[in-house]
């Protein structure tokens, strides 16, 4: 591989298209570095905002070009043959089996529609993995740093077609309408909001129809 | 037979493009495409777009809840095909292919080239034998292999354009494999 003026390759002349794309499959990262780099992105953040709602969408900004690139990645591994998911109900049911597992090693707790809006959907996790090392002051304790999971998830559901108006994180462990005792057992128990625009509803509908027709 | 292979953003601005001709039964793997008609090639491949979000939504069945990313064969135009391909990302690969006349009447289907259709009509290509379906399945696939390695890169921001020598070469190689 002659070495193009402008273009630099590392000495062993591997580039990273020769970088298979199993071989991070089974890997683990170690908690200290996330937790590491995670607090440092908060502060990061922190330095530039002046309000939690903003800190907020910082984080979720942080974590959306991570949900583009995981959900490529998740379906190339998926067994063949791997589909793209068309619907809401098998996007959401790969984000909280796939996604989850390859994040957090476990799938997420529960997936519900809301009764209210036919547009929101959510997703509960008892306790996600980034809150583990962050502690809020009392100021603060409105904040959810899994802000960054939810960008996440809103860059997976954006790249797969179904533009949401917004996937935020709110805790609900210690609320009376948490769950009466699910709420004392996990205190850090979040709940992700996705809330999908208008014409991901009406492609739905046609959508439904047209299978049942 | 020439190919013109083309990835379309989710702004349907190109973001590669390459072109290539058969490197099998002795082509010389250059693309040949008539002069006054290049403008055609993008043209074409751009109009169908349109097919492959149409298309791109159609589950394999019913109560699958998903989709295929390889869309065979979409769109005719004169005498070219096109080919999808659409990845997780919503990116579209469009591979067109302009079948070549027969070797005896190269010389007669130029010249009339100017004439009637651009294209000269070869009725012994079919787009839709599982052989060719399979070719080109096994190339686009290679290419989304690239494909994922180039987003995976922190630096690649969506929709920009992929100027990696090191892509072009896989597309390249890929191509000599498959087409």
């Amino acid at each position: 591989m002659a070495a193009t003026p402008g273009l630099r390759y590392p000495s062993n002349k591997k580039t990273i298209y020769d970088r298979n794309l199993n071989r991070s499959k089974n890997a683990e990262l170690s908690r200290a570095a996330f937790a590491y780099l995670f607090v440092e992105m908060i502060s990061y953040a922190q330095k530039r905002v002046k309000g939690i709602a903003d800190l907020e969408r910082r984080l979720n900004q942080q974590g959306y070009p991570l949900g583009l690139r995981l959900l490529d990645l998740l379906l190339t591994r998926l067994p063949p043959p791997s589909l793209r998911p068309t619907r809401i109900l098998p996007l959401l049911q790969f984000i909280a089996q796939t996604l989850w597992r390859h994040l957090f090693n476990r799938p997420a707790d529960a997936l519900e529609k809301s009764e209210s809006d036919p547009a929101q959907y959510m997703l509960y996790d008892n306790d996600p993995l980034p809150n583990t090392y962050i502690s809020l002051p009392r100021e603060m304790s409105q904040l959810n740093c899994a802000a960054f999971v939810a960008g996440v998830i809103e860059g997976v559901c954006d790249g797969a077609g179904f533009p949401t108006t917004g996937v935020s994180a709110h805790s609900v462990g210690e609320q009376e309408g948490g769950g009466g005792v699910e709420g004392r057992m996990w205190p850090g128990k979040t709940v992700f909001l996705i809330c999908f625009r208008g014409e991901v509803l009406e492609r739905e509908e046609v959508l439904g129809r047209g299978g049942s027709g | 037979m020439s190919y013109y292979f083309s990835i379309v953003g989710t702004n349907d601005k190109a973001l590669y493009e390459h072109e290539f001709g058969t490197s099998k039964q002795g082509g010389d793997g250059i693309a040949r495409f008539p002069t006054e008609s290049r403008h055609h090639i993008q043209f074409v491949s751009n109009s169908s777009i349109d097919i492959v979000e149409e298309v791109q939504w159609s589950p394999t069945t019913p109560t699958s809840g998903g989709a295929p990313m390889y869309l065979k064969h979409i769109d005719k135009f004169q005498n070219l095909y096109v080919s999808g391909f659409i990845t997780g990302g919503n990116v579209k690969f469009l591979l067109l292919t302009a079948p070549a006349a027969a070797p005896a009447s190269r010389s007669s289907a130029l010249a009339s080239s100017a004439r009637a259709s651009a294209y000269p009509s070869s009725s012994n290509y079919n787009p839709t034998a599982p052989a060719t379906e399979e070719a080109v399945r096994n190339f686009f696939v290679d290419v989304y292999d690239a494909w994922v390695k180039t987003i995976m890169s922190p630096f690649y921001m969506v929709n920009d354009k992929v100027t990696s020598p090191v892509f072009r070469g896989r597309v390249a190689g890929a191509a000599k494999k498959y087409l």
